[in-house]
């Protein structure tokens, strides 16, 4: 688990790179060391940052395409990354802003939809319409995958965002607010109301006569 | 609904129960979210769905890089001079 570490400031300096010439040998070795060691870091975490980014981006191919222009712009940026701190959340904050800057994503303050009125409706539902078994992981088992990933989708992008970085991604609060350059309380409040979102959908998914 | 006998304290742990599973809440806030859930089945097989719930989407959304896409990113490194 990752939920700690804070998320270095993503500075552009592209730029940064040619200028070795003139450089000492050892200091030339030591720098490509830290680089090889760098690309190796953030390959580790190629799997962790798709996992995350299929579900910030609206599909497989776009998810792809995010990952890829992520790391390319990491490799070449990889010096304004500070060691030490959290290099997932670091990558996470470039593939955010790319998304953002494609225009896929706008920052806007989302639509707010009336709730339902507790949490605990969606074990309701469930636990009343079933064979009358209310263990817990029986009543969450009459949901399908399919519906659950249709479910997920259907969240809008502002309360998806931080359910993908916290519940999916495992980040802290803090990480979520600093990747999706937001308050803190934004993201418990989108939080808060994105996961009853997602069980209302899960709720709809349900068959008729089921919920 | 299965709520017949929810009361004051269900609403309460009810409201409770995000910032208890994220482990946000003060140690005092803990004790009393957990003094409720000791007397009451309601709440508890609700604690318990959620914690299921989570599991079980995490599980669910979960999608593989495809093995191409990895090659890509490990292309992408700047070469040694």
């Amino acid at each position: 688990m990752e939920r700690s570490g804070s998320v270095a400031c993503v500075a552009e300096r592209e730029d940064a790179n040619d200028d070795d010439e003139g450089a000492e040998p050892l200091q030339i070795a030591t720098e490509a060391r830290d680089r090889v060691r760098f690309e190796e870091d953030a390959l580790a975490l190629a799997d962790q940052v798709y996992r995350v980014a299929r579900h910030l981006a609206n599909s497989r191919e776009e998810a792809e395409d995010l990952v890829q222009e992520t790391y390319a712009r990491a490799f070449r940026s990889w010096r304004s990354f500070q060691p030490g701190t959290n290099l997932r959340a670091w990558l996470l904050r470039i593939l955010t802003n790319l998304n953002i800057d494609r225009g896929r994503r706008t920052q806007r303050a989302p639509q707010m939809t009336p709730l339902e009125a507790n949490d605990y409706f969606l074990y309701d539902k469930l636990a009343e319409s079933g064979d009358g078994a209310t263990d817990e992981d029986r009543v969450v088992e009459r949901l399908s995958q399919d519906d659950v990933v249709a479910a997920l989708s259907a969240v809008p992008h502002d309360f998806r965002d931080v359910i993908v970085l916290v519940d999916l991604g495992d980040f802290s609060y803090q990480d979520a607010a600093q990747i999706l350059d937001i308050p803190i309380g934004t993201v418990m409040s989108r939080l808060h109301r994105g996961r009853r979102i997602l069980k209302r959908e899960l709720a709809e998914s349900l068959p008729e006569g089921e919920a | 609904m299965t709520t017949d006998y929810f009361d004051d304290g269900c609403s309460h742990c009810e409201e409770m129960m995000q910032p208890y599973l994220d482990h946000v809440l003060s140690d005092a806030e803990v004790r009393d979210a957990e003094r409720h859930l000791d007397e009451c089945e309601t709440c508890r097989k609700r604690y318990r769905f959620e914690e299921s719930l989570r599991v079980y989407v995490r599980l669910a959304v979960a999608e593989q890089m495809s093995p191409e896409l990895k090659e890509k990113l490990a292309a992408l490194r700047v070469p040694l001079d």
